[in-house]
């Protein structure tokens, strides 16, 4: 087989085999553990520049094995795929450094590594899932090698927010499972193909296609944490941080919003969705949930909670972009997928630095904390702007184009509103952190200072990956019209999408 | 290589044999006769892919007179799935049993077991059946009270009667088949039968015998108090296989004699008692207070899921469909024979560590046996059917197979059955999962728990990964509407 053939399964097996390898080592042997992540870290990294490279020039890579009788895992790669490996990638290595700087001296680390290393496996193979079959069987792995990353800590907290996000998550799982083979039943193998394969289907097929795609929704959805079927997410804030964030922006929410840009794109196809009447009631889900998560997140003093709430909010911009038919709007949510798992990344990165050096876990404690640690608060504030949408950070590309979009599509009467309705609010959750963090003064001594400040704020593993990815954040708005930008390859991806 | 299919039966019963000879060697006795049991039984698989079916005449008598034995891909991948946990739980078992007295009844009877077992899958003839079948029962019976305990040996006394019931009906079934057609080769049965008096009787008479073995719901009350007292690794090879014997019978006499007796209603009724079985067994284990409690309960479950696929393979003209319900039934009988057994060695690992299996005091079970712990997460991944496992490629078949075959009700069993099957794992995990102060002795236990944690593996990686050859195999098995010319 040529290298071609085997690439998709490389990138898959680099995180797998580490993974493996990491469960059987000692507590002790750090060293060799280190080196086994960050090893299979670069090395997808690596891999998957190869592939955006032959992507980009139109290389077929696709990886097939046969499970039984049209039932094949396929692995391959096109446009969509690629972005969302690279941005999984990318974040993995980030995360992957903060997370050895965060859990140096807890208990259990081999476990931890190692079932971090199988849900990073999960989600790039769902992201190079070559059909609804490959990619139920990730989705379904993700929710498998999260639960114990969730339950890690072992308290009773901990216990018990692993098994409501695992009664939401294999519900949903459920329901995605069925929908799926109802549909294979219909229409044989389904294939993701660029601009869907179901528009030929006979027209007494149609209703059923329509009980097909909410099941799928209805399972996706619970992963996408689309209201009310979000209630998982804030309770598995009681994970370890580099978990959190991993959860929020690369892995398990972002599965659920891929899913769902992947059966509307590439299996039903756009338009045809449109032309059955179901993009309308995801955009109104989608729409909801929007502003009911950014009102709720005004609330919560916890600050992992009140970032958890606009994860609700933020994820579902990108079904709101997949819901307004026209390529503007595709680029939107497309780009949106990358977009927020950069800043949300950096917020959750900054939320556990606040948490291990100082003891911050609330709000309400972080008066002045600017000083103290200018640097995680420097990247915070990237982060929080660029989720507010104001330029150039990366969020305002997002927040631009799915407003155009709507405009496009003739939607702006109700797209509009709530995009500017939700601006606000973000704003009104987010802008008063930032106020106590860079002009309050600090009341008394910190709740429980672990890490003294000495050259740095707090450990160097703990700042850089927040600044990094604060960075990226800012990069990826402001040179968004460079190539091989995330907005770049959106833009390659929504013309792919509406080539018919 | 057909000499493969009468050492796969020959080793064991040499073995049983020496151990009552050479007392002090029974461990190594035991250990050599399974690996060599298995090395038939891979000869037997491989032979069959490569040839289709065999068959082999004891002492060169033709069928009729003397033992037969044959194997196609069903018996084949049957065999292998039996050495394969017999080898596991053989390795298990040196390190299990203390005491000496005990351990060396416990091989005798053990290889006695496999050897009836495997003598079942490959029989030919109704006759030898029964008798693999009774010697099967008296020995799961004498294993079941090896430990001499009270609720053991009240479990053992029933297993024992109900056994012989279902037996004797199965055996009066047998004489009634004889009589009216003059043949108890399956074969030659399978063209003679017709619908009738006799037909009906017999098939009724068997089936509900080995209805009460297989321990389908409503037969099923022996089962649970059984499996749970008898020693890990006897409660092991009970649920994986033995129940699962019984089951393949009723797959094999109504695939090929009875397959022109079949009517709709009977195989929609063995469906519907099926979906009882999964409902109910899965709904028991969840309310279970003990592990190995849970474990047997959840085995009534998956045997229900058994009988769920019978009304996709025995009602239907469309081979297609037929052939993939066919691999999915199998995939699944497969996939919680590892995983079943995998459960019950690492169930023992668990209460021999702890003193107890009670679920709700297991705290701090993953920080103390995190190998074990592992198993435990495995064998629930299969026993729910979730991915990567061989179970959920079998579940895929099953959904499949209703949506086509348009039984709604269906879907409900398989949708509450998994949800159910959820909850009994990751009550079990959550609780294992919990942070204690586990009396940390460091015992080195490291050969009880590969075993199962190697069984573990398979029924997720290697039957979900590799399972396509359980299709080729099963290729040509019996077509649609019988053998009937």
């Amino acid at each position: 087989m040529s290298f071609d053939a085997w690439l998709p399964a490389l990138i898959v097996l680099s995180s797998l085999l580490p993974g493996v390898l990491i469960f059987t080592l000692r507590e002790g042997s750090h060293r060799l553990r280190t080196s086994l992540n960050l090893g299979g870290a670069l090395l997808k990294l690596l891999l998957v520049g190869i592939m955006i490279w032959g992507v980009f020039h139109e290389h077929v890579y696709e990886s097939r094995w046969s499970l039984a009788p049209g039932l094949d895992l396929v692995l391959h790669a096109d446009a969509l795929s690629v972005l969302f490996v690279s941005l999984s990638t990318l974040l993995w290595l980030v995360t992957t450094v903060y997370a050895i700087g965060y859990l140096e001296t807890s208990p259990h680390r081999s476990r931890f590594f190692g079932f971090f290393s199988l849900c990073v496996t999960a989600t790039v193979g769902l992201a190079l899932a070559g059909n609804l079959f490959t990619f139920v069987i990730f989705y379904e792995l993700l929710t498998l090698a999260t639960y114990p990353l969730v339950a890690h800590r072992g308290t009773p907290e901990a216990i018990r927010g692993a098994r409501i996000y695992l009664k939401y998550t294999l519900s949903g799982g459920v329901l995605l499972l069925f929908g799926v083979i109802w549909l294979q039943v219909l229409a044989g193998p389904i294939a993701f193909v660029q601009g869907g394969i179901l528009s030929d289907l006979p027209a007494e097929l149609h209703p059923q296609l329509g009980w097909i795609f909410l099941l799928m929704i209805l399972g996706l959805g619970v992963k996408a944490a689309i209201v009310p079927l979000h209630g998982w997410l804030p309770q598995a804030m009681v994970a370890p941080a580099p978990v959190s964030a991993l959860l929020h922006a690369v892995a398990v929410v972002k599965a659920g919003a891929f899913g769902i840009v992947r059966v509307v794109y590439d299996v039903y196809g756009v338009e045809f969705a449109a032309e059955l009447g179901l993009l309308t009631s995801l955009g109104l889900a989608a729409a909801v949930t929007i502003v009911y998560g950014s009102v709720r997140a005004l609330s919560q003093d916890n600050l992992k909670k009140r970032l958890a709430y606009s994860t609700v909010s933020q994820v579902s911009y990108i079904a709101l972009g997949t819901a307004i038919l026209g390529p503007i709007a595709t680029i939107g949510g497309v780009v949106h997928l990358v977009h927020q798992g950069v800043m949300k990344i950096t917020l959750f990165f900054a939320a556990g630095n606040y948490a291990e050096t100082l003891g911050i876990h609330k709000v309400s404690e972080m008066d002045g904390v600017g000083r103290r640690m200018p640097g995680t608060t420097l990247a915070f504030s990237i982060g929080a702007l660029g989720m507010i949408g104001v330029p150039p950070v990366a969020g305002f590309v997002s927040k631009w184009y799915l407003g155009l979009g709507a405009v496009e599509a003739g939607l702006a009467s109700w797209v509009l509103p709530v995009l500017v309705a939700s601006s606000l609010l973000n704003a009104a959750y987010f802008l008063p952190i930032l106020y106590r963090a860079w002009f309050r003064t600090s009341a008394s001594d910190w709740p429980h200072e672990q890490i003294p400040a000495r050259r740095l704020e707090t450990h160097g593993s703990l700042l850089w990956p927040p600044v990094m990815t604060a960075l990226l954040a800012l990069a990826a708005g402001l040179f968004a019209a460079a190539p091989y930008s995330p907005l770049e390859w959106a833009e390659l991806i929504a013309a792919r999408e509406y080539r018919q | 290589m057909t000499d493969s299919l009468v050492w796969s039966i020959a080793l064991p019963l040499s073995g049983a044999i020496l151990s009552v000879l050479l007392p002090r060697a029974a461990n190594g006795i035991g250990l050599a006769s399974v690996l060599g049991s298995l090395a038939a039984a891979l000869a037997v698989i491989w032979t069959v892919a490569d040839q289709g079916p065999l068959t082999y005449a004891i002492g060169g008598w033709t069928p009729g007179l003397g033992i037969a034995l044959r194997a196609d891909g069903l018996s084949a991948l049957l065999l292998l799935l039996s050495a394969l946990v017999a080898v596991a739980a053989s390795v298990y078992a040196t390190a299990y049993f203390r005491q000496a007295e005990q351990r060396q009844r416990f091989w005798t009877l053990w290889l006695l077991l496999l050897s009836a077992l495997h003598a079942l899958f490959l029989a030919a003839d109704l006759f030898n059946l029964y008798v693999t079948l009774e010697l099967l029962g008296l020995s799961a019976a004498a294993l079941t009270a090896l430990s001499g305990q009270r609720e053991a040996l009240e479990a053992a006394l029933r297993y024992l009667l109900l056994g012989l019931l279902g037996s004797l009906a199965f055996l009066a079934g047998v004489a009634l088949l004889y009589t009216g057609y003059g043949s108890l080769d399956i074969s030659t049965l399978t063209h003679r039968l017709s619908p009738g008096l006799t037909g009906w009787s017999a098939a009724a008479l068997m089936t509900s015998g080995l209805l009460i073995k297989t321990a389908l719901f409503p037969l099923h009350f022996w089962l649970p108090p059984a499996h749970a007292n008898a020693p890990a690794p006897v409660s092991a090879i009970l649920s994986a296989l033995v129940v699962k014997a019984a089951f393949y019978l009723v797959l094999r006499l109504w695939l090929e004699p009875f397959a022109s007796l079949s009517t709709p209603e009977l195989v929609q009724m063995l469906g519907v008692l099926g979906a009882i079985a999964v409902i109910w067994g899965s709904w028991q284990a969840l309310q279970a207070e003990r592990l190995k409690l849970l474990a047997a309960y959840s085995t009534l479950a998956q045997i229900g899921y058994l009988f769920l696929f019978l009304p996709l393979i025995l009602e239907t003209s469309d081979e297609t469909l037929r052939h993939a319900a066919l691999g999915g039934l199998l995939l699944m009988a497969l996939t919680h024979g590892l995983a079943k057994s995998a459960l019950f060695l690492a169930a023992g690992v668990v209460q021999q560590h702890a003193g107890h299996d009670r679920i709700a005091e297991l705290r701090g079970t993953a920080q103390a046996l995190p190998a074990t712990t592992f198993t435990l997460a495995l064998a629930g991944v299969a026993l729910i059917g979730l991915p990567p496992s061989g179970a959920f490629l079998g579940k895929w078949q099953l959904i499949a197979g209703a949506l086509q075959a348009e039984l709604w009700w269906m879907l409900g069993v398989v949708l509450a059955g998994s949800l159910l099957a959820a909850g009994y794992v990751f009550r079990l995990l959550g609780h294992a999962f919990g942070q204690a102060r586990y009396p940390a002795r460091s015992l080195s236990i490291g050969r009880q728990e590969i075993p199962a944690l190697g069984l573990g593996l398979a029924a997720t990686l290697l039957l979900g990964l590799f399972s396509a050859p359980v299709w080729s195999l099963l290729a040509g098995l019996a077509p649609a509407g019988g053998l009937n010319p």
